[in-house]
C-alpha cells in the first residue's frame, strides 16, 4: 500500500459521492418516465419539481464536490509523496459539508426547496435549503486551502523543482473553485439567506442572476478538472504510454483557470438587464475556453497513439484497436473523449450569441450538459474510482470485466438519453416541465424521442448499480499490493519556468479579468434605481 | 520549454478555428443585425397595472405613429396577457414584455422569438415572423408548480388582413 495518511478520508468522500449519484440516477429515471406523459397516473408537478431540484443539487453540488475532494486528497499525497498537512481540517470540512447536505436535503425532500439548483428567486425556499447549500460550499473551501497548503509545503522542501503535474492540476482547480464560488457566495450571503430569513422584503433578481452567472460556467471546469488530470497523468500510465507534453498540460490547466471564470454572461444571453455589448464581449471569452480543451484533446490522442504503436498497432487507425480496451480506465477515456466531442460541438452552438435564442431553455440544453457532465466527466470519475479503490484498499478490483461492461453501458445509455434530447430541443420542447399540455401538432412529434429517453434512463440505472456493486465487493476482495503511480512525460521537465509552477501571478490576472468583465454589469444595479421583486412561494 | 512540431501546428489550427468562428458570429451580429435581448430598463413589477405602458388597455399589438408595430405583453403566473395575439407576417415587430410576479421565459418554437422575463426589468425583442400559421407561445422557465400550464397562442397572419 502507498505510504499516505488519507485512504480513509478519500474513501469516505468517494462513498458519499457514490451514494449521492445512485440516488440521483433513481430520481432521474422517475423524471424521464413522469415528464414523458405516457403514464398519466404518475403526473404530479409537486413531486416532479421536488425531484428535479433534488436531482440537480445532488448531481451538480454533492456528487461533484465529494468526488473531487476524495480525488484531490488521494492524488495530492500520492503525487507529492508526503502526508496531508492538517488532516483534522480536512475531516472537519467533510463533516461540515455533510451537515450542509442533510440540511438542504431536509428542505428538498419535504417540498420546501423546489426552486431548482439554480435557486430562481423570487421563488423562495426554506432558509435551511440556502444555509445547507452554503455550508457545502464552505466545506469545499477547506479542501481548497488544503490543496494550496500542501503545494506550498512541497515547494519549500523542493526549492526550484517543478510541482508534480497531478498536484499542479489539483491546486489549479482549488484556486479556480475559490474564484468560481465568489458569485454564488455573494448571492447567498448578501441576498438569498437574509431574504429567506425575512430580513429583506424584496430581492433584486437581475443582480442575483448576474452573480450566479459568474459561478455557472466555471463550475463545469471545477467538475472537469479531475477528469483532465486523470487523462494527462493516470491514463498514460495505465495503457503503458508516456505523457506527450508536461508543459502543455500546465499551460492548459492555467488557461482553464484564467479563461473560464469571467465569461459566465453567456448564461444571460436572453435576459434583459444586461446590454448586448457585454454579452458580445463574453461570447469572445467563451470561445477562447475551447482552446485548452482542443490542446488537451491533442495531447491525449497523441499519448494514445504512442501506446497503440508501442503495442504493435499499425496503419493510420490500426493503433486504436491495439489499445488495451479491457482496462476500465481505457474504456472510460474512450467514452469520455467521444462524448466530449459531441458535447463540445453542441456547446459551440449554445455559446453563439445569435444562435442561442432558438435553443435557450429547451431540452437541447439538458442534453448538452448531460453529455459534458454526466457523460464526459462522470465516466472519467468512474474510471478514477476503479483505479483508486484497489490502491486505497490494498485489494484487487472485484471484477475488471464487469467494470468495462458497466462503462460501455453508461456510454450507450448516455447517448440514448441525450441525443434525443438535443433533437427535442430543436423541436421546441422546453426543459423543466412535468407535462406537455400544449397544442397537439407540436407535442405529437416529441413522443418517439420521449420513449428513447426512458430507455436511456433505465440503461443508466442498471449501469450505476453495477458500479456500486463492484466497488462494494472490492472492499472484501483478495489482497493485492498495487502502487499509485503517475505517467512520466516523454521529455522530463524537472524544472519549469516559475510562471508554470505557481498561481500567484495568474490569480492577479483572473482578478483583473473579472473586474473588467463583471465590474460594470454588477455596478449598474447600484448606480441606477432598481425595484426588488416581492417574495413568492412555489 | 519543449513543444513538439506537430503540437505547434495543432495550436495554430485551434487558434485559427476559434477566430474564424468568432468572425462568422461577428459578421452575423453586425452585418445582419442579429442581437439577443438588450437594455437595462427597471420597472416596478408590483405596480405594472399602474404603469402607462403595461396597463391592461395598452396590452396587445399597436401601430406606432411612425408606422412600426409594437406588441406589449405581461407574463404572470400562469398565463400570458393578452392570451391570444395576432401579428402580420414579414413585418418587423418590437415586442416588450414585463413580469407581474416571478421569473418567466417566452419561447415560440419555430420562430426567433424567445426571451427571459425577469421581475423588475422590461424585456425587449425585435423580430420578424417569416411564416403564417398558428404557433404555441409557451413559458420555458420554471415559475412554480403550475409552470407546464403557462402557454397561449400566437397567430401569424398574411399582411393584408392585419
Amino acid at each position: 500500500m502507498n505510504n499516505n495518511n488519507v485512504n480513509g478520508l478519500s474513501l469516505a468522500n468517494f462513498w458519499v459521492g457514490l451514494i449521492a449519484i445512485t440516488v440521483g440516477v433513481v430520481l432521474g429515471v422517475y423524471q424521464v418516465v413522469e415528464r414523458s406523459g405516457l403514464f398519466p397516473v404518475l403526473d404530479s408537478p409537486t413531486l416532479y419539481f421536488a425531484s428535479v431540484s433534488t436531482h440537480g443539487v445532488l448531481m451538480g453540488f454533492v456528487v461533484t464536490t465529494f468526488m473531487i475532494m476524495g480525488f484531490g486528497y488521494y492524488a495530492a499525497t500520492t503525487s507529492l509523496k508526503m502526508p496531508l498537512p492538517g488532516k483534522g481540517i480536512a475531516w472537519f470540512g467533510f463533516w461540515f459539508s455533510i451537515v450542509g447536505v442533510l440540511l438542504a436535503a431536509a428542505a428538498l425532500l419535504t417540498g420546501n426547496g423546489s426552486v431548482m439548483y439554480t435557486f430562481y428567486p423570487p421563488l423562495v425556499a426554506h432558509p435551511a435549503f440556502y444555509i445547507g447549500a452554503t455550508m457545502l460550499v464552505v466545506g469545499s473551501w477547506l479542501w481548497c486551502f488544503e490543496m494550496i497548503w500542501a503545494m506550498n509545503i512541497w515547494k519549500k522542501a523542493h526549492p526550484g523543482e517543478a510541482v508534480p503535474l497531478v498536484h499542479f492540476g489539483n491546486t489549479a482547480n482549488a484556486v479556480l473553485w475559490l474564484f468560481t464560488t465568489l458569485g454564488v457566495a455573494a448571492e447567498m450571503l448578501f441576498q438569498l439567506i437574509p431574504w429567506s430569513l425575512g430580513l429583506m422584503e424584496t430581492i433584486d433578481v437581475g443582480l442575483a442572476r448576474t452573480f450566479f452567472s459568474g459561478t455557472l460556467h466555471a463550475i463545469v471546469y471545477f467538475w472537469l478538472f479531475p477528469a483532465y488530470i486523470a487523462m494527462y497523468t493516470i491514463v498514460p500510465k495505465v495503457i503503458g504510454s508516456k505523457l506527450f507534453s508536461d508543459e502543455m498540460a500546465r499551460i492548459a490547466f492555467i488557461m482553464l483557470l484564467v479563461i473560464s471564470v469571467p465569461i459566465g454572461m453567456h448564461h444571460l444571453y436572453l435576459d434583459p438587464f444586461q446590454e448586448a455589448g457585454w454579452k458580445f464581449v463574453h461570447m469572445f471569452g467563451t470561445f477562447l475556453v475551447g482552446l485548452p480543451t482542443l490542446f488537451t484533446g491533442f495531447t491525449v490522442i497523441a499519448t494514445l497513439e504512442l501506446a497503440g504503436r508501442l503495442r504493435g498497432g499499425k496503419g493510420l487507425f490500426g493503433w486504436i484497436m491495439a489499445l488495451p480496451w479491457k482496462e476500465p480506465m481505457m474504456t472510460a477515456l474512450g467514452g469520455s473523449m467521444m462524448m466530449l466531442t459531441f458535447g463540445g460541438f453542441g456547446g459551440l452552438v449554445n455559446a453563439s450569441y445569435s444562435l442561442d435564442v432558438m435553443l435557450h431553455n429547451t431540452q437541447w440544453i439538458t442534453g448538452h450538459f448531460h453529455l459534458i457532465f454526466a457523460g464526459t466527466t462522470i465516466i472519467m470519475y468512474m474510471g478514477i474510482v476503479y483505479h483508486m479503490f484497489p490502491r486505497m484498499l490494498g485489494r484487487s478490483l472485484y471484477s475488471s470485466s464487469l467494470a468495462v461492461k458497466q462503462l460501455w453501458l453508461w456510454f450507450v445509455g448516455m447517448l440514448v438519453l441525450t441525443l434525443p434530447w438535443h433533437y427535442l430541443g430543436i423541436l421546441g420542447q422546453p426543459r423543466r416541465i412535468s407535462s406537455a399540455p400544449y397544442d397537439s401538432p407540436l407535442v405529437e412529434q416529441w413522443i418517439p424521442h420521449d420513449i428513447a429517453m426512458i430507455v436511456g434512463g433505465f440503461i443508466l440505472l442498471i449501469s450505476i448499480l453495477m458500479l456500486v456493486f463492484n466497488l462494494y465487493k472490492t472492499h472484501g476482495s483478495a489482497a493485492a499490493n498495487l502502487v499509485m503511480e503517475y505517467a512520466e512525460p516523454i521529455h522530463p521537465a524537472p524544472r519549469v519556468p516559475a510562471l508554470l509552477n505557481g498561481f500567484g501571478f495568474w490569480s492577479v490576472v483572473v482578478v483583473i479579468y473579472l473586474i473588467s468583465s463583471y465590474g460594470y454589469p454588477i455596478a449598474q444595479f447600484f448606480i441606477y434605481e432598481t425595484f426588488g421583486a416581492t417574495t413568492w412561494g412555489v | 520549454m519543449h513543444i513538439d512540431q506537430t503540437e505547434k501546428k495543432w495550436i495554430w489550427i485551434s487558434v485559427l478555428m476559434t477566430f474564424v468562428m468568432m468572425g462568422v458570429l461577428t459578421l452575423y451580429a453586425v452585418g445582419s443585425n442579429i442581437h439577443p435581448p438588450s437594455g437595462f430598463e427597471p420597472i416596478d413589477s408590483t405596480r405594472l397595472h399602474l404603469s402607462e405602458e403595461f396597463s391592461e388597455d395598452n396590452l396587445g399589438l399597436k401601430k406606432n405613429d411612425d408606422g412600426t408595430l409594437t406588441l406589449t405583453m405581461v407574463a404572470a403566473r400562469y398565463g400570458f396577457y393578452p392570451s391570444k395575439v395576432e401579428v402580420p407576417v414579414n413585418t418587423p415587430v418590437k415586442i416588450r414584455i414585463a413580469s407581474a410576479d416571478v421569473l418567466h421565459g417566452v419561447h415560440v418554437p419555430y420562430t426567433n422569438f424567445a426571451t427571459m422575463v425577469v421581475p423588475g426589468y422590461i424585456s425587449e425583442v425585435n423580430t420578424t415572423f417569416m411564416k403564417t400559421g398558428d404557433f404555441t407561445l409557451l413559458c420555458n422557465e420554471y415559475c412554480g408548480l403550475g409552470h407546464d400550464h403557462m402557454w397561449s397562442r400566437l397567430k401569424v397572419v398574411p399582411k393584408s388582413s392585419s
